[in-house]
């Protein structure tokens, strides 16, 4: 079953609630059964996370080239899915949405990047046990997992600080259909749209998308908060689903090759100038740019 | 080999950002086409004919175009991509927005921020906020990139005598409307593609203070940058921002002021040609990658180094 609006859905629960409410159950079974209903009406909001190298940590690159070194380096939330996180927990506490699912696909030690989305406010994580395999199958994968959560909403980062692709969340809207909005700074959910500012190369543009959307978070879309301690007690007892491609069916691969890993370019060392004055000379003289 | 690049305009005229991805495409070799999907788009295909080394000018001229719209967008390249070996488009907002659903739809991957052409399955692309570059081999079908503009010399925009041909409308979507558009209006030169940058970075301090930038751009002639705390501090808007995550820029001379030198920030300026830092801290890391190196108060240096210009 596709993803329907939330005003069509409405319909559906509203008369069993309203029977039920009004002729059977007890005053404590009506005050669940309403917000349930309440809940269906709301729509699931479904968050990718990616683990990657700590943004405070500079790599280095493996003296054989093949790769970069990650070897006892940390590893953290993908800054842009603290953001996506943080959106989509918000949006839940304003009433919009009613379940936060955090989803990650990588090597059991991602799992900890979903206990850090869970401790931050998610409701409940899933991790896809998959490594070593390409852009397009991450964004199937993720496809996958959408048809079985059926979410209102994807929130994704706009680009992940290790392979830097920014591409995950198009490619994905791309694989459902799904209409998107990229580099999001800020998201008003309005009924079955949503209205949503992007920064864009020359100033902001604001779009308006259809629900269910694929929306992917850029810096200033919010703060995100940190995790407390009891949350993150707390976080340990949400429930962690692992599923395998096989399980989600679907094959998974890597057309590409890393063929090698190089530092970039070195800068020859420059000079500390005591002066204006001797800046000036140097960058006319020496430099010749003025 | 045929190649499709996408061309970036605002529907009256070409981004210089076109000549660069067409460099690209060039270097991977063989014949090279040029898509245009605009909305009253012809004055931007007539000046794309004069190209060099553009076969053909593919023109889809329709209101669904009109703002680029990555849904409707990516299903006119879909369309479009039959017989071609390779699809490309600059590494802008524009190109990151839709390419990488093109892909998805041939079932391919993307690569993003192409900054060299090793051989037609072969490119370099930086990773890591450039602290690394990867050389992939990509054996997709067809191979779908976007290219960092700062990485290749445009080609000439005249010479050519491509032939004009228009393409049909296809899969125009309704799921994405566009609302509207906030854009900065500046005299100066546009950042990416400006051969002086002066940027300004969280010790400037407010936005009134960010006078003492433009005054040195304008001095100098330059585009006006920022580090991104000086933009989530809002002192100046958000498509100033050069960095990792932002714009990258590689002009004859940049000037940092009031800037740390995150390597997330480096990411989008160290392949400027001269690199000038004014910082009031003498340990900080930009004087790293500084030619020319002030350790002085912005307030009195900067100053006084556009008075003596
Ligand atoms: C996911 C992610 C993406 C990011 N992307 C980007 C990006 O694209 N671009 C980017 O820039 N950053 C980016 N950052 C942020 C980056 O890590 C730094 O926080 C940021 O670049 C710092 O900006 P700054 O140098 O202006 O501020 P600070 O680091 O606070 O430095 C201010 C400097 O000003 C100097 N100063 C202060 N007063 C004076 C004075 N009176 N005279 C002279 N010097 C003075 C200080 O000595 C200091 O060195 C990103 C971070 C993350 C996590
Ligand atoms: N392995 C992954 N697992 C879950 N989400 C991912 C993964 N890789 C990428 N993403 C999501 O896609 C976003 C953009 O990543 P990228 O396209 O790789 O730059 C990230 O911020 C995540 O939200």
């Amino acid at each position: 079953m596709r993803w329907q609006p939330a005003h069509q859905r409405y319909r559906k629960t509203e008369r069993p609630g309203f029977w039920h409410t009004t002729f059977w159950l007890t005053q404590g079974q009506q005050e669940r059964a309403a917000s349930h209903n309440k809940r269906k009406l709301l729509m699931k909001i479904l968050v990718a996370v990616k683990r990657v190298i700590d943004y405070n940590v500079k790599v280095r690159v493996k003296a054989d080239q093949s790769d970069v070194d990650l070897a006892n380096v940390k590893m953290a939330l993908n800054p842009f899915c603290e953001i996506a996180i943080e959106e989509a927990v918000r949006l839940k506490e304003k009433g919009v949405a009613s379940e936060v699912v955090v989803v990650s696909i990588g090597a059991k030690a991602c799992q900890e990047q979903i206990r850090t989305a869970l401790a931050l406010g998610a409701d409940r994580g899933i991790q896809v046990e998959a490594e070593n395999i390409d852009a397009l199958s991450i964004a199937r994968l993720l496809a996958k997992v959408a048809e079985q959560e059926q979410p209102g909403m994807i929130i994704l980062g706009k680009q992940s600080i290790d392979s830097d692709n920014n591409q995950t969340g198009q490619m994905l809207g791309a694989l459902l259909d799904w209409p998107q909005a990229t580099f999001a700074s800020e998201v008003v959910i309005e009924g079955d749209s949503a209205q949503v500012t992007r920064e864009v190369d020359g100033g902001l543009q604001t779009l308006a998308i259809s629900l269910p959307a694929v929306v992917t978070t850029d810096l200033r879309l919010n703060e995100p908060r940190y995790a407390s301690l009891p949350n993150i007690m707390k976080a340990k007892k949400k429930p962690l689903d692992v599923l395998t491609p096989e399980q989600l069916g679907v094959s998974v691969g890597n057309a590409l090759t890393l063929v090698k890993v190089e530092p970039p370019a070195e800068r020859q060392a420059g000079i500390k100038v005591g002066s204006v004055d001797e800046l000036i000379e140097k960058l006319r003289n020496e430099a010749k740019v003025l | 080999m045929t190649i499709l690049v996408i061309a970036e305009h605002d529907n009256q005229s070409l981004k210089p950002v076109t000549l660069t991805t067409l460099a690209a495409a060039q270097q991977i070799g063989g014949d090279v086409d040029l898509l245009i999907a605009g909305h009253n788009c012809q004055a931007v295909a007539q000046a794309a004919a004069t190209i060099s080394g553009v076969r053909k000018v593919r023109v889809a001229d329709d209101a669904a175009y009109e703002h680029q719209l990555a849904e409707s967008l990516s299903n006119l390249v879909l369309s479009a991509a039959e017989g071609y070996s390779h699809i490309l488009a600059a590494a802008t907002t524009t190109g990151k927005n839709f390419l990488p659903r093109v892909a998805a739809l041939l079932g391919v991957n993307q690569l993003s921020e192409v900054s060299a052409v090793l051989a037609a399955d072969t490119f370099k692309r930086p990773i890591y906020a450039g602290n690394a570059i990867a050389t992939v081999k990509s054996a997709d079908a067809v191979k779908v990139m976007t290219v960092r503009g700062t990485s290749f010399e445009p080609v000439a925009a005249t010479g050519g005598t491509a032939t004009i041909e228009p393409v049909a409308v296809v899969g125009a979507s309704a799921a994405s409307r566009f609302v509207k558009e906030e854009l900065a209006v500046s005299d100066r030169p546009e950042l990416t593609a400006a051969s002086k940058v002066v940027s300004g970075g969280r010790g400037v301090g407010s936005g009134e203070n960010f006078s003492v930038i433009y005054a040195l751009a304008d001095k100098l002639g330059a585009a006006v940058g920022a580090s991104r705390a000086a933009v989530d501090a809002g002192f100046v808007p958000n498509d100033m921002q050069v960095g990792q995550t932002g714009k990258t820029v590689a002009p004859e001379l940049y000037v940092a002021v009031g800037i740390s030198g995150a390597i997330q920030h480096l990411a989008g300026m160290k392949d400027s040609k001269v690199i000038v830092a004014i910082n009031k801290d003498e340990e900080a890391p930009i004087f790293q990658v500084a030619d020319y190196g002030l350790v002085a108060d912005l307030f009195t240096a900067v100053p006084e180094l556009t008075s003596k210009l």
